[in-house]
């Protein structure tokens, strides 16, 4: 892969690698993936529940209290 | 190079992950451990039997929170790389490394640190059940002012540095942003369900364990991150930094 960054005397000014339109299906993709992991560390069966029970939201326990979600 | 940047967000998704349940297991733990105690301390004065366990405390400290803390790493490294792909080369004159810290303390900066100081962090014991929807709304709109707040804090540096200079846009944008997010905390409702008798040092410790892992949590993803999107975006740079006898 080459060198993107730009010499410019001493400076080197990095120019942009991605496009926008390149881009935006990762950000979606992405996006809902990260709120679907989030959703279930952070907040099922606690606002919403999908899954029956407290078994995910047991299991996750501390690390919910410790990473600052609200829970109980 | 979207595909190039995820993977390595991944990489570094799963080592702040590692790092913060490192974190998690010394700092935190013990935290969790003494407010539990008082719950059942409670329970035990009230006659109360306790609730019954449906998955372990020992697997809850361990193999719980390993998981909890690894997939929030993968969770929040993906689409840190995301931004990064679309920030790299279009936030000035930064390289790989400076882009890579600077948004990750910004994400620390908005994400964690700002919000907490409306809707800190809390052990086990502290919060009603009955309130947890309207808590939770309440903390994902705090989050959501502070990351909008911090955007428009940027595009407003960005129009002011050249008018003002760097350090002065630099002051204005700041106490524009310290400005928004003071009226939401003061309009937010204040939630205080602390028991009567809880001990405040526990409290007090829990919450600064909590933001040491998100802190622990974003410092090894930006530098880890910063580190790995160097070797494919500068690799000059990448091979100078690994050789310096040779420079």
């Amino acid at each position: 892969m080459s060198d993107t960054a730009v010499e410019r005397g001493s400076a080197r000014i990095p120019t942009p690698v991605v496009s926008p339109r390149e881009l935006l299906p990762w950000a979606i993709a992405v996006s809902v993936l990260m709120l679907v992991l989030v959703y279930f560390v952070g907040s099922e069966e606690g606002a919403l529940s999908l899954i029956s029970g407290t078994s995910v939201h047991e299991f996750v326990h501390d690390a919910r209290h410790l990473l600052g979600f609200p829970c109980h | 190079m979207a595909r190039t940047l995820l993977v390595r967000g991944l990489i570094a998704g799963v080592l702040a992950g590692v790092l913060a349940f490192v974190f998690a297991k010394i700092f935190g733990e013990p935290q969790i451990d003494k407010a539990i105690a008082f719950e059942e301390m409670l329970a035990a004065a009230a006659g109360d039997p306790g609730e019954p366990e449906v998955v372990s405390r020992g697997v809850q400290s361990t193999l719980g929170l390993f998981t909890g803390t690894v997939v929030m790493g993968i969770a929040l490294g993906s689409i840190y790389a995301i931004v990064f792909a679309w920030a790299y080369g279009r936030i000035g004159a930064l390289g790989a490394r400076a882009t890579a810290a600077l948004l990750a303390l910004a994400a620390f900066l908005a994400i964690t640190l700002v919000p907490s100081t409306k809707y800190p962090a809390n052990p086990p014991t502290v919060g009603n059940p009955d309130t947890i929807d309207r808590r939770t709304l309440l903390f994902f709109a705090m989050i959501a002012i502070s990351v909008l707040a911090l955007l428009a804090a940027w595009r407003l540096w960005q129009q002011l540095a050249p008018r003002l200079g760097a350090w002065n846009g630099a002051i204005v944008a700041a106490i524009v942003f310290v400005a928004v997010i003071a009226v939401a905390e003061l309009i937010l409702p204040t939630v205080q369900e602390t028991p009567r008798g809880f001990p405040a040092d526990v409290l007090w410790h829990f919450r600064v364990a909590s933001i040491g892992i998100n802190a622990t949590l974003w410092a090894a993803l930006g530098l880890g991150f910063g580190a790995l999107a160097e070797r494919v975006l500068e690799p000059s740079a990448a091979r100078r930094a690994a050789a310096p006898a040779r420079a």
